[in-house]
């Protein structure tokens, strides 16, 4: 059985990667997630403003007090080499890439133009296998025009390939006017791949504070169904690497990613939920039905119910919701007439 | 690695003479055992970081740093080190150095070579002191210890390894000492010793002969016998040998490390013409400053001497007589201590002994006349002036004996007279003065600035800072000197060639300008521009402007770094300024080597850091103005009094002198004698060291008190009136209905004592009223203080006439009734957001008038009782909190001492008042007798009792009588109680407290847990939790925090209770009744967040909350009353944990910052401290859940 897949021209074992999360931030982490059988690991984002408000709260914190009282010129140990926030999160980059024995991917959230450039600079010198750019800004400004948008995460995508010599995927949202069009444009400038799609973490309002706030939801198997639509629409003949991300919570997931054509899929939720042995469950499963159904590697099994395959294929996924509803109604509100 | 990479060859750097004793200390040592303590903590801190680092001394091994819970256990480990055969060292101090007496004795005893590195410091008598003089040193004279004194930076680095030296080859310990402050925390320029020297110097011969006399099994002996009056004597005499080798031993150093370094040393050190005939001896900084002076007037054709003691034990006597000039007619003999009775000051003592013995046995041909003073006791400034007086003293026929310096003593006529205006310094030398704000980056810019001034091979600099007494807010005075050649000057600046002023409001407090040359740059921080700032100045100071002809630049650097996101941090702009307009580097070079001790500075911290300073950098001098001086002063502004002129004589004469910064003048006669201050006196600063305050808005205000409650500084009160005494209330005085039923026509005020808020904002985070309209108001938000100060002026003044609600009425079992309780704590100088204050405000509230406490040092002793600052006060019947501190290990022991004597004089009275019931009334003594007393309104009644007793009693003239009068008091239930910290309470008290707890006496402990000592700057406590980090424990602690409270539930007969007032402050509030209602001891943990925790201090209260949330800190009640009706005694007052540890931890630098530091073992690190926290929590769990009979009998009702 040949489960292996190649992802932004990394050859991985299989196509279970563990993605950005909470269980990645750290060395112990990635090294519990590779140990675990994931075929590459993406570190938890850094995000660069993030970055800077600790880095700026640290300082702050840490001086506090200073000079102020001839007792005590400082309230924190003097640690003369100890890193920065940056630093430090690069630091646990460069011991996971070297320790993990799998690829390393790092995943990155800029604000600034000048911000993604330079981190991105520091994670390929860190030791990164490859950058997944996770362009996450909500465009909430009435006044900006949609193509501005897209120029914008273009430019990105632009500078940071330019910049770097490593391969570059972009976790993309859903929302855009024309998301083939626009998943197309980012390989164009330069791309080696995307990750469909990122999640927006809608918030809750709390009653007691009557303010927005971040309410995380674990994804389910039914999260699959917009990136699974899209990647199945636009994966034949497409130019770069497919990595299908939401509700992969059991081997059925994958093996629907996979055959709507994505090159890996990745997995959060069901990790946090059951643990990073949950891979292992993941893949044996993967393997499983490969035997059950008698395909003996994933490059057999890719794409097999693309879209682009035929008309057919892309009719099921063009029209098939559409037609249903019209002729049966929704589920449990059967048409009257 | 060791310490310096490059230490073949030597280096010039700049340091303070702390770092650059450790320098030396960490390179020659294996273990070093210590205790941190005032102003030598630093030199332990350094070692601790460095071992941290792994640096390695001069044989290649890390040294052991190893905290310890007091000094006395510095010194046992230090002793069973040396003991063990180990290079060992301690730094210390002052009542540090007390406690280590005993063991110094056993040291010196046994003849073993160490180092104790000493930053000299006053002694704690009738006030404490944590700056410099030579009574610690002095009191450890007798130990045995060979004592060498360091004048100067340099010295200070050069004798720790000529003591190390010396001790080894003499095997007599030494005290190394350099002036606490004065020397310890000056930086000045100085030149390394390279490791090649360090090597050189010491001789493995000596290491190897100290470990092969240290026990070993391998080759046994017995060390540290107990003899008699056969052989004790004989084997004290056994050490003279030794002793008499010490001077010898300690010149042959000295010429080695000369022929080494090119740096010459003597045990006493001459400097004059060889014909000198008046001479001045002193040692320790002052030394410089003698020689400095003599120097300077043997210029002016005078045939004057200095004679510096660098050793002082052993004294030779051979020495001493060869070092002085035989031209010598009269000395004077300066001593930095004071020995109360004794005929004269050791110092003294000893030159005038030493030259009468020598001149009995005629080795010296005349006996000159010897005249000793003291001078400079807690660093009071040791000036050029009072050298020359000194000088010019010994010209007269009868000059004055026993004289003190720089003081006017009025009362014993010692003083000498002397010109404070003299200047001796060469004109080569640059001097600048900077007032600044702690919190504003001053200091830290200008401890960068003498770097930088220093730099280049020929320039020299020097640094010395003046704090004043307040965490927060705190006032300081950067003094800077720089030029061409070396800087020996350890004196404040009287002459100042620039003055910046950082703050526009000291303008109105002190005489800023008083230093300034004529001509000179002054730089103000000015939030007016430069077109009306001249109209915004104090008259005073626009006529010193104008007088001294003062160049004047004005820049709003707070609204630039505002602006730029650097908030209430000025300093890099100022520093910019500075070089700017001083003008000593080339402007592109200032810049550059500002920039580059930013980056050096913060680079660590991160891109971020160093861009916003930059960016500070850049934008400082457009913004930066000089103003045109007018021709003559015209200004209206006068600087006010300092406190107003209705305040009490003795607060005008002296607390407001001292709040001036005037109080080096006030003489002998106004201080008290004994250490007896009144109490209350923040309420006279009016500090406004706050730009935002809280601003009440009555009507969305529930009147629930949580404001109050939790409010460090009790700037928020409440009171309730009727409609009535509205009557004449200012414009814009806020009031609302009252909101409780059943107070018809009675109104409730929310006031805040504006001035003395320092905006931490504690109030608003803890408000739980919210705006309807959504705009996230709350009943008290922050505002701009400027524009409301005068309406809340007027507001206050009417508040303050409005009648306290009557204590009897007020209901104590609830923050809604709490806060119409007065505090007798107020505007302490505590840190803005403090977390231990609010409980000291409470207790006051409750307790106020009838509490005694007793203060272990610490935190609370400094807020609290810093002169000029006293934050206990008494009501408006002159009844309130009175307030001691001993020391800081006996907190616990010296509150029983109150309780003891509480007791002993109540029981003294009942006695007494039984045998006087007929002379006073039957039915009044019995009343008094029965009186219970436990609700305000039996303590009223009671106390209305004791006033009708006094005046039975007042006429009757026989001794009973005359003795209840004096003990009536007794007659009203006094709280007592022990107040400090966990430093105190886990650690260098804690044999002490465990004791009296153990007792079972009626005596409350209230511990303000930090987990950290806190006044010292973050040392690691036994209260300090697993996985935080801490000075000591950088890499994180690696044990849990003492479970304080089980070990005293252990005793089963304390009270015990664990709070967090920001997490649940009902429970609190029951505890503290609780504990002072029960009849034995108590002990209270009191959750107190503190910067040293590296959290907004605004969140605090909300920090302590997810601290119970977590389980980490459970609330609970150990009540052992409970026993007496079978119930069990241990109350969990908080739920199980609700949040993951982390959800509390990681908001908190302490512990995040491990994620950074030490990643590996965070996380691990994070999840003991998680299972630790569950365990504990399981435990007290099984405890409440347990039957009340499995407990220890409750013995109250034996006792």
């Amino acid at each position: 059985m040949d489960l292996k897949t190649t992802y932004l021209g990394l050859e991985l074992s299989h196509p279970v990667v563990a993605s950005a999360s909470p269980q990645s931030s750290t060395l112990e982490g990635v090294l519990r997630l590779a140990d675990a059988g994931a075929a590459a690991v993406v570190m938890a984002s850094i995000y660069e403003e993030q970055i800077r408000a600790e880095e700026l709260a640290v300082a702050a914190l840490s001086e506090q007090g200073n000079d102020s009282q001839p007792e005590a010129t400082s309230y924190f140990p003097a640690m003369a080499d100890a890193p920065g926030v940056l630093e430090a999160r690069l630091e646990t980059l460069r011991k996971s890439a070297e320790r993990a024995g799998v690829p390393v991917i790092a995943s990155l959230n800029g604000v600034s133009t000048g911000g993604w450039v330079e981190f991105a600079r520091d994670l390929q010198q860190a030791g990164a296998a490859a950058i997944e750019l996770n362009i996450y800004a909500v465009p909430a400004n009435p006044y900006e025009p949609s193509a501005d948008v897209e120029h914008r995460y273009l430019e990105i995508v632009r500078q940071v390939t330019a910049a770097v010599s490593l391969p570059v995927a972009v976790k993309l949202s859903p929302f855009f006017s024309s998301p083939a069009n626009m998943i197309n444009q980012v390989i164009v400038a330069g791309a080696s791949g995307v990750v469909l799609f990122n999640r927006f973490y809608e918030p809750d309002i709390d009653l007691s504070t009557l303010q927005a706030q971040p309410d995380l939801q674990l994804s389910t198997a039914y999260d699959i169904r917009l990136p699974l639509t899209w990647i199945g629409l636009i994966s034949h003949g497409f130019g770069g690497s497919i990595a299908a991300t939401s509700g992969v919570q059991s081997r059925d997931e994958v093996v629907k990613y996979l055959l709507a054509g994505a090159d890996v899929t990745m997995a959060t939720s069901s990790l946090l939920r059951h643990g990073p042995e949950h891979i292992k469950t993941l893949v044996d499963g993967l393997r499983d039905w490969m035997e059950e159904r008698g395909f003996s590697s994933v490059a057999a099994l890719r794409g097999r119910s693309a879209a682009g395959l035929s008309p057919a294929h892309a009719e099921g996924f063009l029209r098939a919701q559409y037609h249903t509803i019209l002729t049966t109604g929704y589920p449990g509100y059967p048409l009257t007439q | 690695m060791t310490l310096d990479k490059t230490m073949t060859t030597p280096q010039t750097t700049t340091m303070d003479g702390n770092s650059a004793v450790a320098h030396v200390a960490y390179r020659v040592n294996e273990v070093c055992a210590i205790y941190p303590i005032t102003p030598s903590s630093p030199m332990a801190e350094l070692a601790d970081s460095w071992s941290d680092q792994g640096l390695r001394n001069i044989w290649g091994a890390i040294p052991e740093v190893q905290e310890m819970q007091a000094e006395s256990g510095a010194a046992g480990a230090v002793h069973g080190a040396l003991q063990s055969g180990a290079l060992t060292t301690t730094f210390t101090a002052s009542q540090g150095l007390m406690l280590m007496l005993p063991n110094m004795y056993k040291i010196a005893g046994e003849l073993t070579p160490t180092v104790f590195h000493v930053a000299a410091r006053a002694l704690a008598a009738g006030a404490s002191s944590i700056f410099g003089d030579h009574q610690d040193i002095m009191a450890a004279r007798p130990t045995g210890f060979a004592i060498l004194g360091a004048a100067s930076v340099q010295e200070g680095h050069d004798l720790a390894l000529i003591a190390q030296a010396a001790t080894l080859a003499a095997r007599v310990p030494f005290i190394h000492f350099t002036d606490g402050f004065r020397t310890s925390h000056e930086y000045n320029k100085l030149t390394l010793i390279p490791d090649a020297v360090v090597r050189v110097m010491i001789d493995d011969e000596l290491v190897h002969a100290h470990r092969k006399r240290a026990l070993s099994p391998e080759r046994p002996f017995m060390r540290g016998t107990w003899q008699n009056p056969d052989t004790y004597f004989q084997t004290r005499e056994a050490v003279n040998p030794y002793y008499a080798k010490v001077p010898g031993i300690v010149e042959t150093a000295m010429a080695q490390f000369a022929s080494l370094t090119g740096r010459h040393y003597a045990p006493f050190i001459y400097s004059g013409p060889a014909d000198a005939e008046r001479v001045v001896i002193s040692m320790g900084s002052g030394a410089e400053i003698v020689r400095e002076t003599a120097r300077w007037m043997n210029t002016s054709g005078e045939k004057v001497g200095a004679l510096q003691v660098m050793l002082y034990r052993p004294f030779s006597i051979e020495l001493f007589i060869k070092a002085l000039p035989a031209s010598v007619k009269s000395i004077a003999v300066l001593d930095r201590t004071k020995e109360p009775g004794a005929p004269m000051e050791p110092l003294h003592a000893d030159v005038l002994s030493v030259l009468a013995e020598a001149f009995a046995e005629g080795r010296i041909a005349a006996m000159p006349r010897v005249i000793g003073g003291r001078y400079g006791l807690s660093s009071k400034d040791f000036t050029p002036g009072m050298v020359k007086a000194v000088f010019d003293e010994l010209l007269k026929p009868k000059p004055k004996n026993h004289f003190t310096l720089g003081i006017n003593d009025d009362l014993g006529h010692t003083s000498l007279t002397y010109d404070a205006s003299l200047d001796i310094e060469p004109a080569s030398t640059v001097r600048c003065l900077f007032y600044g704000l702690g919190a504003d980056g001053t200091v830290g810019a200008n401890k960068s600035s003498v770097k930088i001034l220093s730099e280049a091979q020929d320039r020299f600099a020097q640094a010395y800072f003046e704090y004043d007494s307040h965490k927060s807010g705190a006032e300081t005075i950067s003094h800077l000197r720089f030029g061409t050649a070396p800087i020996s000057a350890p004196y404040h600046i009287r002459h100042a060639d620039f003055i910046a002023c950082h703050k526009f409001d000291f303008l109105f407090k002190r005489d800023v300008l008083s230093a300034a040359n004529p001509g000179v740059t002054f730089l103000l921080n000015s939030p007016y521009g430069p077109d009306e700032v001249w109209d915004k100045l104090p008259r005073t100071v626009q006529e010193q402007i104008v007088d001294k002809k003062l160049r004047f630049f004005a820049i709003d650097a707070t609204g630039v770094a505002m602006r730029i996101g650097l908030g209430p941090r000025v300093n890099t702009i100022l520093q910019t300024c500075f070089f700017h307009l001083s003008n000593v580097l080339p402007p592109d070079e200032a810049i550059a080597q500002i920039k580059h001790f930013v980056e050096k500075t913060y680079g660590a911290k991160g891109h971020a850091v160093v861009k916003l300073n930059f960016a500070a950098v850049d934008a400082a001098i457009a913004a930066l103005h000089e103003v045109e001086v007018p021709a003559k002063a015209s200004g209206t502004l006068e600087i006010p009094p300092i406190v107003p002129l209705s305040a009490p004589d003795f607060v005008r004469k002296v607390t407001g002198e001292i709040m001036a910064g005037r109080g080096d003048s006030i003489p002998v006669s106004l201080l008290p004698a004994d250490g007896t201050f009144p109490g209350g006196t923040t309420q006279y600063e009016k500090r406004n060291i706050a730009v935002e305050v809280p601003i009440w808005e009555p009507d969305l205000c529930l009147q629930c008190g949580q404001c109050s409650i939790v409010c460090p500084h009790s700037v928020i009160r409440a009171k309730t009136y009727s409609t009535e005494a509205l009557a004449g209330a200012p414009d814009g005085f806020k009031s609302a209905p009252v909101n409780a039923r059943g107070y018809p026509d009675s109104y409730y005020t929310l006031q805040v004592h504006v001035e003395d808020c320092t905006g931490c904002g504690v109030c608003v985070e803890n408000c739980p009223a919210i705006s309807e309209s959504g705009d996230a108001r709350r009943a008290i938000n922050m505002g701009e203080k400027r524009p409301i100060l005068e309406q809340e002026r007027e507001s206050m003044g009417f508040f303050e006439q409005l009648p306290m609600p009557p204590r009897e009425r007020v209901n104590y079992a609830n923050v809604r009734g709490v806060q119409f309780l007065e505090p007798l704590f107020e505007f302490s100088g505590a840190c803005a957001g403090c977390g231990e204050t609010p409980y000291l405000s409470l207790l006051s509230q409750l307790f106020g008038d009838r509490l005694q406490i007793a203060n272990a040092t610490g935190c609370s002793a400094i807020y609290a009782a810093n002169t000029p600052a006293h934050a206990y006060k008494a009501n408006a019947d002159g009844r309130g909190v009175a307030w001691s501190n001993s020391l800081f290990e006996d907190g616990a022991e010296f509150g029983l001492g109150f309780r003891l004597a509480v007791d002993k004089q109540t029981e003294l009275a009942r006695d007494l008042l039984q045998k006087l019931a007929p002379r006073v009334g039957e039915e009044l003594a019995r009343d008094l007798l029965a009186a219970t007393q436990f609700s305000e309104s039996d303590y009223a009644a009671q106390r209305a009792r004791v006033v009708a007793l006094k005046q039975h009693l007042s006429p009757i003239d026989e001794p009973d009588a005359k003795s209840l009068l004096s003990v009536a008091d007794f007659l009203v239930r006094r709280s007592v109680w022990s107040v400090g910290g966990d430093g105190w309470a886990y650690d260098i008290g804690y044999g002490g407290l465990d004791h009296v707890l153990a007792q079972g006496r009626n005596l409350n402990v209230l511990v303000l847990d930090t987990e950290v000592y806190s006044n010292t700057g973050g040392q690691s406590s036994k209260a300090t939790p697993l996985g935080a980090s801490a000075k000591f424990a950088a890499a994180g602690k690696r044990t849990p925090r003492k479970d304080l409270a089980m070990q005293a539930i252990a005793y089963g007969n304390v009270y015990v209770a664990q709070i967090a007032i920001g997490a649940n402050p009902e429970q609190a509030l029951i505890a503290l009744r609780e504990a002072e209602a029960y009849k034995g001891s108590s002990l209270i943990l009191a959750y107190s967040q503190c910067i040293a925790h590296g959290i907004d201090m605004r969140t605090g209260m909300k920090q302590q909350a997810r601290a119970v949330a977590s389980g980490y800190w459970p609330l609970f009640r150990f009540d052992p009353t409970m026993r007496n009706s079978g119930l069990n005694p241990f109350r969990l007052d908080s739920t199980r944990p609700r949040i993951p540890l982390e959800e509390y931890a990681y908001r908190e630098l302490r512990y995040k910052t491990l994620t950074r530091t030490h990643p590996e073992s965070a996380a691990e690190m994070l999840r003991q401290a998680e299972a630790a926290a569950m365990e504990r929590y399981r435990n007290y769990e099984d405890l409440a859940a347990r039957d009340g009979s499995r407990f220890l009998p409750h013995w109250e009702s034996l006792a």
